[in-house]
Parts: C-alpha cells; sequence; structure tokens
C-alpha cells in the first residue's frame, strides 16, 4: 500500500531523515518509536505534505501512486489522512461544517458525488458514540477551547468519519490521561481492517498495549535501525532506546 | 463547502463588470453655481432646495479634502468629472416593473439580481437607483397601506418638503465634512424612509444602487427616520460594472431615530476595486451617520465591504437619547491593491447610552487597511458603556493592517472595554483543513468566513448568505 524507499528530506537546511525505507501493506498496523528528534512526526508530515519540509532524496509512492507529486488534498483524496499531534483551532468554523465539508470534498474527488445530509447525520452521531462525544462537539468551532484529550478524540472521530485507507497518527497518546487513551485507542482498534493500513507515530510504548501492533520500528537519527513485532516495543520499555542505539552500533 | 460556493469561486474575474449602453442624458465636467442650478432644475427642485445646495457649495470651496485616512491616492480634479447622468426619459418614469427599459432589467439579472423575482420571492420592496435616478419602485402600496413613505430623495423633495426641511441635514450637516458638503451640493439621488410613530416596517427595503456612466460621480443621498416606537431593517446593496477612469463616490446617509425607535442598516458594498494593479477602481467617500435622538433608541449598522479602490466610511452613531444604543458590525475585506480606511464613531451624549462595536478586517494580496474607531462619551452621558472588538486577518506577507482606535472619556462613571487582535491566516490551519481533502481556496473561505462569523449573523438572511459568497469571489486567488 505504502512505500518509502530511501528517503532523504531536511528542515531549514537540516536532514532530518536520512534515507528511510518502509512498506506498509494492507491490514497492518505499524508503529514508529524513537526518541525526540529522531525524525518521527518528520515522516509522517511529509506523507501528507506539509510545506517546508524538503525531499532531497527518494520516493514515496501509495498505491502505486507518487505522493510528492500529490497536491495535500489530493494525498487525503486518495486515502492519506494525518491525525495530528497538535490539532489547530479554527474559530468560527462548526466541527460539524469542517467534517462535512472534508468528506464531501474526498466523495467528489472520487465521484461519488456529496453524501446527503440525513445520510451524513446519522453517520456521524454513530460515530461521535464510538468516541464517547456529546453532539454538543459538533456545533463548537474546530478545535477551539478543547482540552487536549477532546482534540485528539475529535482527530479519531475525523478519521471514523473520513475512513481513510492508510491512518497516520502522530502522537496520539500524548496528553492523555488512561481513561482518554482507552477511548482512542478503542477509537483506532475500530478502525483496524483488511483493507485498512495504520501507521503509529510514538514515543511511549503504552499506546501500544491498548493498540497491539503488527510491526514496531525504531527510528534513531533519520533511518530505521531496527524492525520487529510488538515485543520490540516492550524491549524498547525495558532497555530504552540507549539500549538499541548500542545493539545497533 | 456547499457546491454554489464552489462555483463562485471558479469565477476568477470581477464578474459585475459590464457595461449597459442606456443612452445617458449627462452633463459635461465641470463644477460651479450653474452646475448645481442645472441638477436642481432638472430635478424640479423648490427655489429653498437650490438655496440649501449653493449655500454647501459655498462651504465645500472653502473647506480641504481630508489628508488624515491612511490613504494614498492622486488628488482628485472635480473639475474633470460630470455631475449629472440620467437615463433618458426622465419626464416618462415606469410605473411598473413592465415598463422598465429590458436593458436594465438585462442588467440586473446579470448581477444575479433578478429584481422582480427578487423581490416578491423575498417580500423586499425595492427602489432601483440607476445611475442617478430610480426607475423602479415596486410594493409603494403594501407599504403605503402601512403609512410608510419609501421612495427617491428627489420625489420626497418635491412631495414632503415638510420632512426634508425638518431633517435633512439634521444629522450630517452641509459643512460636516469636505466630501458631505459636496454631496449636499450636488447630490442627484437617494433613497427616503419616513415609518410614522409606532409602525413597524411591514418589510425590508432593499435599494441596489449602481454606477454606470463613464467618468461620472455619483452622490446619493439618503435620509431615514423612524418616529417614536418605529422600527426599520434597510438593506443597501452596490455593485458597479468594470471601467477604466477612476470614479468617486461620495454618498450621505442620515438616520434618525426618535423614542423607542429602532434602525437596522444592512450594506454589502462590491464597487469595482480596480484591476490587479489598482487601475480603474471606485474611490468610496460615504458619510453615514445616525441619530438615536429619542430615549432608548437604537441603530444598528453592518457592512459587509469588499470593493471599491479607496474606501473611506465610518457609520457613527450620536447617542443623544437617554438609554440609547448604537451598534457596529463590520467585516472588511481588501485584495489587490485595496485600500481601506474604515471604521466608526460612537459620540455618547445622553446617560445610560450603550455601544457596541465589532469590526473585522481581512487584508490579502497587496492591499492595505486600517480600522478607525472614536468612542466619545460626553460629560452627561453618565453609566455610559462601550465594547470595542476589532480583530484583523492577514492573507500572505504583502498586506497590511493598522488599528487607530481613539477614545475620548468625559465622564468617570463611563465603562469601555478594547479588545483587538492581529493573525495571520495560519499556515497551520489551511494545511490543517487541506489534509483533510479540502482544497486550499476552500479552506481560506472556510477560516475567513468562520472568521466573520461574529458579523455575519447580524445580517438579514438573504444578505448573509450573498455577503459569504462575495468574500469568496473577493479572496480568489488571494494564496498561492
Amino acid at each position: 500500500m505504502l512505500q518509502v524507499n530511501d528517503l532523504h528530506v531536511t528542515v531549514e537546511g537540516n536532514e532530518i531523515l536520512k534515507g528511510l525505507t518502509l512498506t506498509i501493506n494492507a491490514g497492518e498496523v505499524h508503529a514508529i518509536m524513537g526518541p525526540n528528534g529522531a525524525g518521527k512526526s518528520t515522516l509522517s508530515a511529509v506523507i501528507a505534505g506539509k510545506d517546508g519540509y524538503e525531499v532531497t532524496q527518494g520516493t514515496v509512492t501509495f498505491e502505486g501512486k507518487d505522493v510528492l507529486e500529490m497536491e495535500i488534498e489530493e494525498r487525503a483524496q486518495a486515502g492519506l489522512l494525518l491525525g495530528f499531534q497538535y490539532p489547530v483551532e479554527i474559530p468560527g468554523v462548526k466541527n460539524i461544517y469542517l467534517l462535512k465539508a472534508a468528506l464531501n470534498a474526498q466523495r467528489v474527488a472520487r465521484g461519488e458525488g456529496e453524501m446527503p445530509a440525513p445520510e451524513f447525520m446519522k453517520l456521524v452521531k454513530e460515530k461521535l458514540g464510538y468516541m464517547k462525544m456529546d453532539a454538543s462537539f459538533l456545533q463548537r468551532a474546530v478545535n477551539e477551547g478543547f482540552s487536549g484529550g477532546e482534540k485528539k478524540r475529535n482527530e479519531i472521530l475525523q478519521m471514523l468519519v473520513l475512513q481513510p485507507k492508510l491512518a497516520m497518527l502522530d502522537e496520539i497518546d500524548s496528553g492523555l490521561d488512561i481513561d482518554a487513551m482507552k477511548v482512542v485507542a478503542d477509537g483506532v482498534n475500530s478502525l483496524r481492517a483488511q483493507d485498512r493500513a495504520i501507521l503509529l507515530v510514538t514515543h511511549y510504548q503504552r499506546l501500544l498495549d491498548y493498540i497491539v501492533p503488527d510491526k514496531v520500528h525504531v527510528l534513531v537519527d533519520g533511518r530505521i535501525v531496527k524492525s520487529g513485532d510488538a515485543e520490540l516495543a516492550k524491549q524498547l520499555e525495558a532497555n530504552g532506546y540507549e539500549g538499541i542505539e548500542e545493539s545497533v552500533a | 463547502m456547499a457546491t454554489e460556493e464552489m462555483e463562485q469561486l471558479v469565477r476568477r474575474e470581477y464578474k459585475d463588470g459590464f457595461v449597459t449602453d442606456i443612452e445617458s442624458d449627462t452633463l459635461p465636467p465641470g463644477l460651479d453655481e450653474n452646475t448645481i442650478a442645472f441638477i436642481s432644475n432638472k430635478k424640479g427642485e423648490p427655489e429653498w432646495m437650490l438655496e440649501w445646495r449653493l449655500d454647501a457649495y459655498r462651504q465645500w470651496l472653502k473647506m480641504e479634502a481630508p489628508s488624515w485616512a491612511h490613504l494614498d491616492y492622486p488628488p482628485i480634479d472635480y473639475q474633470s468629472i460630470s455631475y449629472f447622468s440620467a437615463p433618458k426619459r426622465p419626464e416618462d418614469r415606469p410605473q411598473s416593473l413592465d415598463e422598465v427599459d429590458p436593458k436594465l432589467l438585462e442588467t440586473y439579472e446579470k448581477l444575479g439580481i433578478p429584481l422582480h423575482e427578487r423581490a416578491a420571492l423575498a417580500g423586499v420592496a425595492v427602489d432601483a437607483v440607476f445611475d442617478s435616478v430610480s426607475v423602479a419602485t415596486t410594493f409603494k402600496k403594501q407599504l403605503g397601506e402601512a403609512g410608510v413613505i419609501f421612495c427617491s430623495i428627489s420625489e420626497a423633495i418635491r412631495d414632503y418638503p415638510e420632512l426634508i426641511k425638518q431633517y435633512l441635514g439634521t444629522v450630517v450637516p452641509q459643512n460636516d465634512n469636505y466630501f458631505a458638503a459636496l454631496n449636499s451640493a450636488v447630490f442627484t439621488d437617494g433613497s427616503f424612509v419616513f415609518v410614522p410613530e409606532g409602525v413597524t416596517c411591514p418589510m425590508e427595503l432593499s435599494t441596489y444602487f449602481r454606477i454606470n456612466a463613464a467618468n461620472t460621480g455619483q452622490f446619493e443621498r439618503t435620509l431615514i427616520i423612524c418616529e417614536s416606537r418605529a422600527q426599520v431593517s434597510y438593506l443597501e446593496g452596490c455593485t458597479a460594472p468594470m471601467r477604466d477612469e477612476n470614479q468617486l463616490h461620495a454618498a450621505v446617509v442620515e438616520l434618525v431615530a426618535l423614542d423607542d425607535a429602532y434602525i437596522k442598516y444592512s450594506t454589502v458594498q462590491n464597487w469595482y476595486p480596480g484591476d490587479e494593479n489598482g487601475v480603474g477602481g471606485i474611490y468610496n467617500f460615504v458619510t453615514k451617520r445616525g441619530d438615536c435622538r429619542g430615549d432608548r433608541s437604537r441603530i444598528s449598522w453592518t457592512q459587509v465591504e469588499t470593493g471599491s479602490a479607496i474606501t473611506w466610511k465610518y457609520p457613527s452613531c450620536v447617542l443623544r437619547g437617554k438609554d440609547s444604543i448604537g451598534e457596529f458590525y463590520s467585516v472588511a475585506v481588501t485584495n489587490g491593491r485595496q485600500q481601506a480606511d474604515t471604521g466608526t464613531k460612537m459620540i455618547h451624549i445622553g446617560e445610560g447610552t450603550r455601544s457596541y462595536i465589532v469590526a473585522k478586517g481581512i487584508s490579502a494580496g497587496r492591499s492595505d487597511q486600517s480600522y478607525r474607531g472614536l468612542v466619545k462619551i460626553g460629560p452627561r452621558a453618565k453609566g455610559a458603556r462601550n465594547f470595542t472588538q476589532c480583530d484583523s486577518l492577514l492573507i500572505g506577507d504583502k498586506s497590511g493592517a493598522h488599528t487607530f482606535p481613539y477614545q475620548e472619556i468625559g465622564n468617570s462613571t463611563a465603562t469601555i472595554e478594547h479588545e483587538a487582535t492581529t493573525s495571520k491566516i495560519g499556515e497551520d490551519q489551511l494545511f490543517y483543513c487541506q489534509s483533510r481533502g479540502i482544497s486550499e481556496e476552500d479552506a481560506v473561505s472556510m477560516i475567513v468566513n468562520g472568521f466573520c462569523k461574529d458579523v455575519f449573523q447580524e445580517l438579514p438572511m438573504e444578505f448573509a448568505v450573498e455577503a459569504e459568497a462575495l468574500l469568496n469571489v473577493t479572496l480568489e486567488g488571494a494564496v498561492g
């Protein structure tokens, strides 16, 4: 589904990713772990198309298409969706309006036509229930005055409504208490499907107790230095990233 | 994003740019006392009106154009402007839409303002000003039954001279400022509304102004009076055809609210802003002022300003009556090379007066915009209160936004609150929306509409929809 090959990325003249290679197949859940500054967030940001990241070498393809050639919105329309670590506030724009605009933009781009309003409302209400969110969330401005936990739940709500092929979640667990993390993890787990892949970027192992990944990759200094299964995350928890770095060296 | 809005976005050029070739009865350029006599005569005005105009003209000659605004434009040659232009057949004015020149109706169609349909559907009485003479008035009968007078100011001068003598120039005196004096001397048309005591106007009143004849200054004069316990909502919307010479526009609007009266005045202004180099846009120097003359009266200005090359406009309220209320809700959008210096004045004279200001400025392209607001609390305005919120949003890195708040507090019991923010349309906000599959232009329009929400919700429903669409058209290509 997603192939990242020898990806080199520079931000303001500093090389952050230094030859990253990664393959994600449909149905898989991958976790990228690593110390601060290793380039974890850079990877998902580059795939989503954020400005200010210069790809100097390498390729990213999604279902055979060159992702780096696509506009930001085209990537989302193709089924790549990024859940933000720090979702922005958009004053005056209702949450429900953003959801509807996003869903319909994606549907129209895929030639499906806009979703009829009653069907849309039914879908959103169902997903709200999953995320244990009150319907009043929909009438509030996007992320404005939301607590950290509410923002993260809102990101997952968008995922549930937009149903991407590849969901990338950047530090979705940061700042969550244990109850909120369970709700978020349940939401993510409900996304698991044969035709969908999930990429988790996380600093801590604890999220992976709730969302058990198929593959774990350790990202250190711009490269994946070690890959394994869910066990690898537990080793990291026990030995820290330094242990891995030493064993690789 | 609704499909209609997307379609609006696709239209890139100023979409109201076309010219209707109705033959004009136009005065050659130039301004002297003969010009004024000609206008007054054309209008069939009584002698006292001509004297009033000449008085204004003589005062104007001694005045100088204001230079304090944060605007940059070459000096205006008032002798190069023609001061009268009217469609032919002025004596033979149509009595109904059927009699209106089909070309004119066609013009409205192109503007997306199918006058008859729109008026009928929305229940709005429309007094259409085409160039300087009103050529269509509808719903007169229904208004007449309610006792509401809604006609052109020229008709009012002929038919209701006592009301005109009593109120004209009492809110904006002839010598109030340079442009008001010029307007007083040469105004050609505009609207007159009189709502008698205790009457709530049965429909929203709407006037579409349109500047058409080349190189012709347009000087409207509008006067709205609400007697005690009367109410009216007045909608003003403007578009103009594309032209290659700067067109001067200096309107005066006077509102008078007596005891417990309420006047709501809403404007959507979309005059031609000039091309990408700023050539050919409208110069808009407007004096709008409401006089809350009666106790507990209320005047509310709501404006959406997207057009004109230059805007100089400060809809204001004089809060004379005890416990009277003045409101100003404004969205001003500038793009390309547009310049706007706009804001409001709230003059608190009476006890317990309150004013509320919400101003939203959006600057894109290489445009420059200033908010200028005065809150003045007089010595007798015990317990007066003002709340001001003014927010600026910058799009791109070549636009400018400035805020000039002035406060003159002559009373220790007054309460003044002022909040101001300036923000740049966030790359992060754009990226967030786009990464959900929304195009950049739709994302900009979504963010900007969100920013303006507080003001849009003050507009009458149909106007709010129009305003949102207009905002999208104005900001096309503002990013990227």
